[in-house]
């Protein structure tokens, strides 16, 4: 068998059968399933008992007296804030407020109640308003209007295509969940691969294997076999991932329903993520092999590697601004850079989608710099391979590579 | 055809020579030593060797050629300092390094099978590479270097850490190499175990030659003009004998010019002396090597 294909052979199966390797990938279908079923053991049980609770109130401006009921919570009168409060203490009530005299001119509502809170719990908020609003309109508009008032947008948007049909892909946030898992994922499986590659470099310098296995191999050979091994390992993790989504998806909108019947994958998502990945996984092998070659060891090879294994998790960081700025020129940047790109683009594309030239100049950004990182990589590999104890400094490194 | 040959081999580091124009061929059959301290540049030699450091100049052939994937797969290396997968388990070690040196698993594992009762590590081949004791590890690594049955053997420091046993252990399999008719280079600051050992030399200091040819030649040229005596009784005077120095457990005699060893030796047998030990006495390599290097500096 040729020698490229018997490291590879042997950095493939080394790798799927490491434990962290098999928890990640079965962590997500596994994890996915339990929480269907859990969600199927809670949902055929009782229903909750919602308790009604009791909030008093002091009228002092005059009128407050009609829908005393607003869902779970009865509102009951008081004449003074003194009965109020003893009622407060007593435990008649749990909160009461004071309608002011000059309300109307104001708006001023006086809460008082036990707790400590960081702010009026919004469902309290929308009983008072709704009691108040009310009452205000009511005998002066017919009660629909008064509810209609007091809940005024049911928003409905349908997204069209340009010829006017409705699109397939609605967006929202059915449609976002799926790329920012995948993409966390993604990140994930990008840091494993790659730190196992520096960690297996790392360990082949330390223990000096490297040069038993440079004395049958050659330094070409060597790496090949370890990033494809390593790599084919990663894409397998992330074939199961993509090929478990819409099963579980199925599962789940079936059992659950609601929210996750809205869940849609976007289109090429599952193509783009698994090009991505594979780039992705290609730069990170080839940083991660000049990493290797450096240090000394595994465990500092793993601190430099720690510098661009951020970097991937950066476009996750800023996901909720992409929510809000969907179309701020920073997206475009982090998807055409080259490190951040893979996550970028699957956030994205659950989110506004991504222009052509985008996808194009963002592949065609990664494609150059696994070339050039490669380049410098196998350089750098072969210069620095033999040398233990002491990391070169960036000035010799860059000058080694000048000159060798 | 020579096993290796290397001529004019110079490597620089960024601030100094570790190897100056060396030149040195090794037949087939032949034991081969590399010998000088620490530092004296014998690794970075036999990394050129290997393939492993590309020389500043000079040529390396090995096995009539230049090194490449064919050759690498006659040759057997065993680096100054060992290592193996320390998760893997001994007998999966040797045979996937095996099968980096184009042998394919079925027989590796025959073979391994056969090294490892010759060793009497059989009982060990399930074990990881962590559970074993360090000399244990250098003999598996040990069996990692000859598996694929090599032409040529590379061994940089083989004996360092291994106990007296396992020290026999290998020399005893050096010597089987050696005569099955494969070159075997020892690179070692163990200059005892050279002399024990090996056929013809290369000293090196400073990453240049020092020394370089036969064993015995070498030994005979260095020979001082003295004897070595352990016996019983009274010496006296004995005709020839310039000097007498006296060390723990024998004496040394220093020798005129005319005199050999032959005549002292008939006169002690004619005079009746109890000898227990005599002679001819030779400097270990130790003593050429600090010899040599005194010249030198």
């Amino acid at each position: 068998m040729n020698k490229t294909l018997l490291i590879f052979r042997h950095e493939f199966l080394h790798m799927i059968k490491r434990k962290a390797f098999i928890i990640m990938t079965l962590i997500v279908p596994v994890l996915a399933l339990i929480g269907i079923g859990v969600f199927q053991l809670i949902s055929t049980g009782e229903p909750p008992v919602v308790e009604t609770s009791t909030i008093g109130y002091v009228d002092e401006a005059g009128g407050f007296d009609q829908y005393t009921t607003q869902g779970y919570v009865e509102l009951v009168h008081f004449d003074t804030p003194g009965d109020a409060t003893a009622a407060l203490i007593n435990g008649d009530v749990s909160e009461y407020f004071v309608i002011p005299s000059d309300y109307l001119s104001t708006g001023v509502i006086n809460r008082y109640t036990l707790e400590r809170q960081l702010e009026t719990p919004p469902a309290i908020a929308t009983v008072i308003k709704n009691f108040l609003t009310s009452n205000m309109l009511a005998d002066k508009v017919p009660p629909e209007t008064v509810y209609r008032i007091e809940a005024p947008l049911g928003l409905v948007t349908t997204r069209l295509t340009e010829t006017g049909e409705v699109a397939t892909e609605q967006g929202g946030y059915g449609n976002v969940i799926i790329p920012a898992i995948f993409g966390l994922l993604l990140a994930l499986s990008l840091m494993l691969s790659s730190t196992y590659l520096v960690q297996g470099l790392g360990e082949e310098k330390e223990s000096r294997l490297i040069e038993v296995l440079l004395s049958s191999v050659s330094a070409r050979q060597l790496l090949t076999g370890k990033v494809l091994g390593l790599g084919v390992a990663g894409l397998v993790q992330v074939v199961v991932w993509l090929a478990s989504l819409p099963l579980l998806l199925n599962l789940a909108s079936s059992t659950i329903g609601g929210f996750f019947s809205t869940i849609q994958l976007p289109a090429n998502f599952l193509v783009l993520g698994i090009v991505y990945f594979i780039l992705g996984y290609l730069l990170f092998a080839a940083l991660s092999a000049g990493v290797g070659a450096i240090s000394p060891s595994a465990r500092e090879g793993q601190q430099l590697a720690g510098i661009y294994t951020l970097l991937v998790f950066v476009p996750l960081w800023f996901a909720s601004l992409l929510f809000v700025f969907p179309d701020s020129p920073v997206w475009v940047v982090l998807t055409i850079f080259p490190i951040t790109a893979p996550i970028a683009v699957m956030l994205r594309l659950g989110v506004t989608g991504i222009a052509a030239w985008e996808l194009a100049v963002s592949l065609a950004v990664m494609v150059l710099s696994i070339v050039l990182v490669m380049f410098l990589a196998i350089k750098i590999f072969r210069i620095y391979l033999l040398m233990y104890g002491k990391r070169p400094s960036w000035g010799e490194i860059i000058q080694n590579l000048r000159s060798g | 055809m020579l096993a290796a040959e290397i001529s004019h081999i110079a490597k620089s580091f960024a601030d100094k020579v570790a190897v100056d124009n060396l030149s040195f061929s090794v037949a087939q059959g032949e034991m081969f030593g590399l010998i000088g301290p620490n530092g004296a540049g014998k690794t970075t030699t036999i990394r050129m060797m290997m393939d492993i450091l590309k020389p500043d100049s000079g040529e390396v052939t090995i096995l009539g050629e230049k090194l490449n994937e064919a050759t690498k797969n006659r040759l057997g290396y065993l680096p100054e300092e060992r290592g193996l997968y320390k998760k893997l388990k001994v007998l999966e070690s040797i045979v996937y390094l095996a099968s980096l040196k184009g042998v394919d698993r079925h027989s590796a594992t025959e073979k391994a099978n056969e090294l490892l009762t010759q060793t009497g590590m059989l009982a060990s081949k399930n074990k990881k590479i962590e559970e074993l004791s360090r000399g244990m590890g250098q003999i598996i690594q040990f069996i990692v270097t000859i598996i694929h049955d090599p032409q040529l053997l590379i061994l940089d420091e083989p004996f360092a850490g291994l106990d007296p046993v396992n020290t026999e252990l290998l020399k005893g399999m050096l010597a089987d190499l050696r005569n099955q008719g494969k070159a075997v280079i020892l690179s070692t600051h163990q200059m005892n175990q050279v002399e024990e050992l090996c056929d013809r030399i290369l000293m090196i200091n400073n990453g240049q030659d020092v020394l370089y040819g036969d064993l015995r030649e070498i030994k005979a040229r260095y020979r001082g003009n003295s004897v070595i005596l352990d016996f019983k009784g009274e010496l006296g005077e004995i005709p020839g004998v310039t000097g007498k120095r006296i060390h723990k457990g024998y004496t040394e005699l220093m020798l005129d010019g005319k005199t050999t060893p032959q005549q002292v030796l008939s006169h002690l047998i004619s005079r009746g002396t109890v000898i227990n030990r005599f002679e001819v006495a030779t400097p270990s390599l130790n003593e050429i090597f600090l010899k040599e290097v005194g010249k030198k500096s």
